[in-house]
C-alpha cells in the first residue's frame, strides 16, 4: 500500500472542513479502503466529537511527536469501521508543537500501512495550515458560496499555487438551491468562474449534516440525505472513478452546465 | 426593499467578489492602482499626446491570472504639425 495523502482546508472557519474529513472518510472506509485521519487543529480538537471517538482518545499526535507513544497508540480505530482511524490533535496551547516536518514524518509512517490519509486543516493560513499542507500529495479546499467565504478560498489557493502544492480541488458546501435559483446565493458556476480551480463536488444545504454531528456519525452512514450522497460521490471521485454530478435542480440545466464546467463535456 | 426594484444579490456577491479578488490576488489597492495610471499617463505623455479624459486602465481576470489591460487612445498629431 501506499497511502495518498489529501488535505482538507478552506481559510475562513467554520465552512465545513471537518465535517468533509469526517463524511469523506467514512464513505472511503464503507468502500474498504484503509483510512487514516489526522486532526491537524492544535488546541481545538474537533474532529474526535464529529466522529464519535472522544471517548476513546488516550494519546494525541503532540504524544507521538514528543516520543511518549508509538504511532499506532495514538491511531484510534473506528467504532463501525474498523479500518479507519483518528490520530487527534492536542489540546495544548503551544503552537509550536507541531512542525511541517514532523507531519511530512508521521504521514510518510502512514504511507506503508493505509490507502488514504486525510488530514484536517485548521481555519487560517498561519502555522497550523502549514503543517497540514506539508505532506499533501493533495489538496482539497472548501468553500461556501458566500463573499467572505469565497474570498478567503481565493487566498488559500492563491497560497497553495506559490508553494507549488498544485490547483486545489474544490468543495462547494452548503449551497442552498432554492436561493440560487432566486438568484440571491452564489452559483456553482459563479464560484467556480471567481475561483478559477475544478470542482470535485457540491454539497447541498441539509439539516441532517447537524443531525449526524450530534451523534457523532457522519451523514454518510444516512443512505437518504443529500449531504450524505454529495459525500459518497465526492469519496469515489477520490478514489478515482468518474461520477456524475448530482442534479441539485431538476427545473434548470445546471447539471449540464457544472459537468461542461467540470470538463466533462 | 421592494421586491420587483431590487437587485438580485446573487449578482451583488459577484461583481464584488471580482474586485476584491483582483486586488488580494495582485496585492495592490485601488488608491495604488490609481498612481499607478497616473504615472502611467504622465510616462506616455512625454512621448505621445493623449486624451487623458479617454483613457481606461484596469485589471482583469484570466482564470487564475490578472492582466493590466489599458485602452489609451493617442490624440491626432498629424493636424498639429500641419496646423
Amino acid at each position: 500500500m501506499t497511502a495518498q495523502v489529501i488535505t482538507i482546508t478552506s481559510g475562513k472557519g467554520g465552512v465545513g472542513k471537518t465535517t468533509a474529513v469526517a463524511n469523506l472518510a467514512t464513505a472511503i472506509a464503507a468502500d474498504g479502503k484503509k483510512v487514516v485521519c489526522i486532526d491537524g487543529d492544535i488546541g481545538l480538537r474537533n474532529l474526535d466529537v464529529v466522529m464519535g471517538l472522544e471517548n476513546r482518545i488516550v494519546y494525541d499526535i503532540v504524544d507521538v511527536i514528543e516520543g511518549r507513544c508509538k504511532l499506532k497508540q495514538a491511531m484510534i480505530r473506528d467504532k463501525h469501521f474498523p479500518e479507519m482511524y483518528l490520530i487527534p490533535a492536542a489540546q495544548t496551547r503551544d503552537k509550536n508543537a507541531v512542525s511541517p516536518t514532523d507531519m511530512i514524518r508521521i504521514c510518510n509512517d502512514l504511507r506503508s500501512d493505509a490507502d488514504f490519509v486525510i488530514i484536517d486543516s485548521p481555519a487560517g493560513i498561519e502555522r497550523g495550515f502549514r503543517n497540514a499542507i506539508a505532506a499533501a500529495d493533495r489538496v482539497i479546499v472548501v468553500t461556501n458560496p458566500e463573499v467572505s467565504a469565497v474570498r478567503d478560498a481565493d487566498r488559500v489557493v492563491g497560497i497553495l499555487e506559490a508553494e507549488e502544492k498544485g490547483i486545489p480541488a474544490l468543495i462547494l458546501n452548503r449551497l442552498n438551491q432554492a436561493l440560487v435559483r432566486n438568484n440571491d446565493m452564489l452559483s456553482a458556476e459563479d464560484v467556480l468562474d471567481l475561483l478559477g480551480i475544478q470542482l470535485i463536488g457540491i454539497v447541498p444545504e441539509d439539516e441532517s449534516v447537524i443531525i449526524g454531528s450530534n451523534r457523532g456519525a457522519p451523514v454518510v452512514s444516512d443512505p437518504k440525505s443529500r449531504a450524505g450522497q454529495a459525500f459518497r460521490n465526492i469519496a469515489r471521485r477520490i478514489q478515482g472513478q468518474d461520477v456524475p454530478f448530482m442534479d441539485l435542480d431538476q427545473q434548470s440545466g445546471l447539471w449540464g452546465a457544472i459537468q461542461k464546467l467540470a470538463g466533462r463535456k | 426593499m421592494n421586491f420587483f426594484t431590487r437587485k438580485r444579490s446573487a449578482e451583488n456577491a459577484k461583481e464584488r467578489l471580482q474586485l476584491v479578488l483582483v486586488h488580494d490576488r495582485t496585492d495592490l489597492t485601488p488608491a495604488q492602482l490609481e498612481s499607478l495610471k497616473d504615472d502611467l499617463l504622465i510616462a506616455i505623455s512625454k512621448y505621445i499626446e493623449i486624451d487623458p479624459e479617454a483613457v481606461q486602465i484596469g485589471l482583469e481576470r484570466d482564470g487564475r491570472s490578472q492582466r493590466l489591460v489599458a485602452d489609451i487612445p493617442l490624440r491626432n498629431v498629424s493636424r498639429r504639425h500641419a496646423g
